[in-house]
């Protein structure tokens, strides 16, 4: 069954829906839409090193895409504006990373596949860091999950309850810089805080509790992977961006669908 | 015995000294009410005492296993953030269903469990943060200007709720407010803080303490006081030792 390109496809699109989901509904909480940009585009720069360096391409997605998250949070830590600290990091590291990539030997033909993804390619290899990747997301944020709620309502009221604010940062940096290295390949570095943001806000306008809208971020993504694929192969669209436009029309029934139920 | 004692501590935040050599305590059952201009260090005050700001010199001691009760002065929840007014009072510790409806009734707000929390009034938010204090049967509750942008009537019913509170419980309350007014009359203890103690007593001895009149002067609600505060700090500054009225 795997060795279907379609298969393994649409069991990609389903894992990093997976992680995207509860991740996704706190970047839209916590406002961190940009953030997870600048995570992605640093990605970028991190393939060309791995690529450079003979390493997986995801670990060195990972790895710059964390430096870039744990270096944002210190930048704004110190009292820099957070919108121009993300700006400048966000594109240079994205502008970096092209300058970078354009070194690297016969690379310059797949280029277009970390910006815009390349899930029909997907082999068994990725489908394991995906899953792999995934389920290491969605334990972390599982398990932190009251911790990082309240953090997210109120930082005040959870240190006054003995948490630590700083390592709630820390645990969605780091779950940041894993789905962008797995969500790669799967709608590439330009798209990726679509797939976050999307599927959250579709959730948003019929969910009424914070667990049901993590769960329906999560099937929203999943569906959008799903109808994505279709629509590719049956339209001969790209996949990647084919993904996040269905995102963006189960987003559109969403909030009508809510308005009528408020109506 | 002492719930949370204050020796000698100040407080920088950036390049600012912000809290100069204050020294406080909190009893069993009593209330403090900590006033002051703007800016003239109560929220950091409170926030130093809960360990949220770390103290440059001085220290902070909490009883062991003290349990503290904490309204912050505003909740601005996210919009895009679905939360019924139960999942709140359960986070971050879960709550049964017969805890939470019986702390809702407690603050006068029977059955509101499935109420999205970002459809409350400001009175209404004010009472289920106070209800969430009361969920770790707190032995002390902090609470950072707890009437703002509540009406009269809406503040003295707060108040009113939370001295029932103090007198079934027994905890101990410690509040900041620029209100002087209502908070004067429910107070035990009053200290007047502008970076530094300035004046502490009975809401009685410090309404007539010079250096309270001197902050916030006589009869008016503290706004105007409050400018012409600023351009005679020093002068006060000064006055304030010499009358220990604690």
């Amino acid at each position: 069954m795997l060795d279907d390109f379609l298969t393994r496809a649409a069991l990609a699109g389903v894992g990093v829906a997976c992680s995207t989901g509860p991740l996704g509904v706190f970047v839209v909480w916590r406002r961190m839409a940009y953030f997870g940009d600048a995570t992605a585009h640093a990605a970028i720069l991190g393939v060309a090193l791995a690529l450079a360096s003979d390493l997986p391409v995801a670990v060195g997605a990972a790895g710059v895409a964390a430096a870039m998250g744990l270096t944002v949070a210190n930048l704004t830590g110190r009292g820099w504006a957070a919108d121009t600290v993300l700006g400048v990091l966000a594109h240079a590291a994205l502008a970096l990373g092209l300058v970078a990539i354009s070194f690297v030997q016969n690379v310059q033909l797949s280029l277009e596949s970390y910006l815009f993804g390349d899930i029909l390619a997907v082999s068994r290899a990725d489908l394991a860091v995906i899953w792999g990747g995934a389920a290491l997301v969605v334990a972390l944020i599982v398990w932190r999950w009251d911790r990082l709620l309240l953090t997210t309502v109120n930082e005040d009221l959870a240190h006054a309850d003995g948490l630590s604010p700083t390592r709630e940062r820390l645990v969605l940096t780091v779950a940041l810089a894993l789905v962008v290295a797995i969500s790669l390949k799967i709608v590439g570095a330009l798209l990726i805080s679509a797939l976050l943001i999307v599927p959250a806000a579709a959730a948003r306008a019929l969910a009424r509790g914070p667990e049901a809208m993590a769960v329906g971020a999560t099937a929203v993504g999943a569906g959008a992977a799903l109808l994505g694929l279709w629509a590719s192969y049956h339209f001969d669209t790209p996949a990647g961006p084919s993904i996040v436009t269905a995102a963006a029309g189960i987003f559109a029934v969403a909030v009508v669908l809510g308005r009528l139920r408020r109506a | 015995m002492t719930l949370i004692e204050a020796e000698g501590v100040s407080v920088t935040l950036g390049a600012q000294s912000v809290l100069q050599d204050v020294s406080l305590k909190l009893h069993p059952g009593e209330i403090v009410t900590i006033v002051g201009p703007n800016g003239s260090g109560k929220s950091t005050l409170l926030r130093t005492l809960l360990g949220i700001v770390p103290v440059i010199s001085g220290r902070v001691t909490r009883k062991a296993g003290l349990r503290i009760g904490y309204v912050p002065q505003k909740l601005t929840l996210d919009p895009t953030l679905p939360l019924p007014v139960a999942r709140f009072l359960s986070l971050p510790r879960r709550q049964s269903r017969a805890n939470i409806a019986a702390v809702l009734a407690r603050v006068g707000l029977p059955g509101v469990e499935a109420r999205p929390m970002s459809g409350l009034s400001g009175g209404q938010m004010q009472r289920v943060l106070l209800a969430r204090a009361l969920l770790v049967k707190p032995e002390a509750i902090l609470m950072d200007e707890p009437t703002q942008g509540l009406d009269q009537p809406g503040e003295a019913a707060f108040y009113r709720l939370l001295e029932e509170v103090r007198a079934e419980t027994g905890a101990a309350v410690l509040m900041v407010s620029h209100d002087l007014h209502v908070v004067m009359a429910a107070s035990d203890r009053v200290v007047c803080l502008n970076g530094h103690v300035c004046c502490e007593g009975t809401p009685h001895v410090v309404s007539n303490a010079p250096e309270y009149r001197a902050l916030f002067g006589e009869g008016t609600r503290g706004a105007l006081a409050l400018y012409q505060h600023r351009h005679d700090h020093g002068h006060h500054h000064d006055g304030c030792e010499g009358h220990d009225h604690a």
